[in-house]
């Protein structure tokens, strides 16, 4: 993909979220790859999960060790072709990498948001990304496409905006979370909330952060992301460091992952964020304004739906995903649904298959072929 | 189109819904989303055959017919077809009530091992009969329920369902005057319609 650059969309336009609360304005940070069609049909919307960014693939300098969050998976020649598409990304409303968010001033205080931001959730990111969308000349997207949090957002889309979506593709998520699901990220937010220096979320004044909080939850959250398999392959009972005959200061290597992980995350993320994301995801159920039947809740979709899932993963697991396409089946909607044989458990959706990779590729390029006629 | 598709599609009212039970690379579902407008999806296992429905735009849902049809609803299609699957899925007795559950009628097909080269085959070599319609060796069929014409029907009289329509062809998928006399003897494979039980 070479080497990007983040743009800014400022929205003078007061914005009323879910909750109540009003916005006065607010800006969307964005990555476009790729170049739009005279047509303007050409156009895929990137949504990005838990810990995502507008920052989906390439680089932002030469100097840059990792690429875009799912690089693997855009760029010429790419399932999701630059070559052939106008690719969007961009980081949610809430977000940490540059969006209005926690972090972000409050007009009302002169301080930041913290702990105080509106709750935002899966429909007002759809809401605001049309708006992106509207800027950037894209009245309809050829494709939009998520894994995990991002997939509900595509599913999102489809219902809210049925005529301007052809394509939903929906990898490796559920239509709602499960008490499991919810009590994982509960486990989460209270390892943020207790760190002493989380200040109720009012740690920027202070020049806090609740790094061990966050660390925490960050660590549960890799070991929901990833399958006992895949953990048993790549980590096994492998030893970083010290002897088990002696019992001395012995540190496993998943032991080393997790730290490495959470420390990571910990110095780039933002507590609130990941707070307010967790949330969006506990309160996604597009079926709640149908009295929960999914089936009357994509009724009026009109996008063709591809849904993946990974036989690993168990945060998500297919059988969830299948919850959607039996819905989709149920209201007669245009549905392909593939599980993908993968030891990656969620994190599956982020690295490279074989067969994830020609599924998905197979169903851009026939997309493409529809839209082109 | 292939031979025995089409003597199916010319089973299936327009504007029907349709599920393919072992759809393949989706031509049948194709054919019939194209030319008769049918809401179809395909079930299939094999990957190879989901990304042929995929390139061709076909509706297919990936799913083992072995572990049964519990997602779909009662009534929800108006006919399901599985063509030469049958004697591959572990419980065809079971499956039947379920594509009869699912749908308001069911299009089977399966090649008849009572045809007669298979009969001879067993008479005279003593040995489990290979032949076009049944290509494979005993020990690595895909093919583990297999039945003859007289056999099948055995069973959809113990059910009671009845047979709205039968046809049966040669291994050419041709119609001959002489297997409609003896068909258990000289039919290759037998389309059979079938209709739920009275209740």
């Amino acid at each position: 993909m070479g080497i990007v650059a983040p743009c800014r969309a400022h929205f003078d336009d007061c914005l009323t979220l879910q909750c109540g609360v009003t916005l006065g304005g607010f800006d969307l940070v964005y990555e476009t790859y790729g170049t739009l069609n005279a047509e303007r049909s050409n156009a895929v919307l990137i949504c990005h999960a838990l810990s995502g960014n507008h920052h989906a693939a390439g680089f932002h300098t030469p100097d840059d060790v990792k690429p875009g969050w799912w690089d693997t998976c855009i760029g010429p020649g790419k399932p999701i072709d630059t070559d052939r598409f106008f690719v969007v990304g961009v980081n949610n409303l809430g977000g940490c990498d540059g969006s209005t968010g926690p972090v972000s001033e409050n007009p009302a205080t002169g301080e930041p948001w913290g702990a105080a931001f509106p709750t935002v959730t899966v429909k007002d990111w759809v809401r605001t990304q049309a708006m992106l969308a509207d800027r950037l000349g894209v009245h309809r997207f050829a494709a939009v496409i998520g894994g995990s949090l991002g997939g509900m957002q595509a599913m999102q889309w489809a219902i809210d905006y049925p005529d301007r979506i052809a394509n939903a593709i929906v990898i490796a998520a559920p239509p709602k979370l499960s008490a499991q699901n919810i009590a994982f990220n509960e486990i989460a937010r209270h390892a943020i909330q207790s760190d002493p220096d989380f200040l109720g979320g009012r740690y920027y004044e202070a020049d806090k952060r609740p790094r061990r909080g966050l660390m925490l939850a960050r660590m549960i959250g890799h070991v929901t992301y990833l399958s006992d398999d895949g953990m048993g392959t790549r980590f096994g009972r492998e030893l970083k460091s010290g002897d088990i005959g002696s019992a001395q200061d012995v540190q496993f290597q998943v032991e080393s992952y997790l730290h490495y992980q959470g420390t990571s995350f910990s110095e780039k993320f933002d507590a609130n964020t990941y707070i307010l994301m967790t949330r969006a995801l506990d309160y996604f159920d597009p079926a709640l304004e149908s009295d929960g039947d999914l089936v009357r809740a994509v009724a009026e979709t009109n996008a063709r739906f591809l849904i993946l899932a990974f036989s690993s993963d168990w945060r998500f697991s297919p059988a969830r995903s299948g919850e959607i396409v039996d819905a989709l089946i149920a209201a007669r909607k245009d549905v392909v649904s593939a599980v993908i044989d993968s030891p990656h458990g969620h994190d599956s959706f982020l690295i490279y298959n074989e067969r994830y990779f020609e599924v998905l590729g197979g169903y851009l390029d026939e997309a493409l072929r529809r839209l082109d006629t | 189109m292939r031979r025995d598709l089409e003597i199916i599609a010319a089973l299936i009212k327009p504007g029907a819904r349709v599920l393919d039970l072992g759809c393949g690379d989706g031509e049948l579902l194709h054919h019939l989303a194209r030319e008769k407008g049918v809401n179809g999806y395909g079930v299939e296992k094999d990957a190879a055959a989901i990304s042929a429905c995929v390139a061709a735009g076909v509706n297919v849902i990936e799913h083992d017919l072995d572990e049964g049809l519990a997602r779909f609803p009662d009534s929800s299609f108006d006919m399901v077809v599985m063509t030469e699957t049958l004697q591959a899925v572990a419980e065809p007795s079971r499956l039947l009530d379920e594509m009869l559950r699912i749908g308001d009628e069911c299009v089977v097909t399966f090649p008849n091992f009572g045809h007669w080269r298979c009969r001879a085959q067993l008479a005279t070599s003593g040995r489990m009969p290979v032949a076009r319609h049944l290509p494979h060796d005993w020990y690595s069929t895909p093919n583990i329920h297999l039945c003859t014409f007289r056999d099948f029907e055995l069973l959809v009289n113990e059910k009671g369902l009845p047979i709205i329509e039968r046809f049966v062809v040669n291994g050419d998928h041709e119609f001959q005057a002489h297997i409609n006399r003896f068909p258990n003897l000289f039919g290759t494979t037998a389309f059979y319609r079938l209709g739920r039980a009275p209740r």
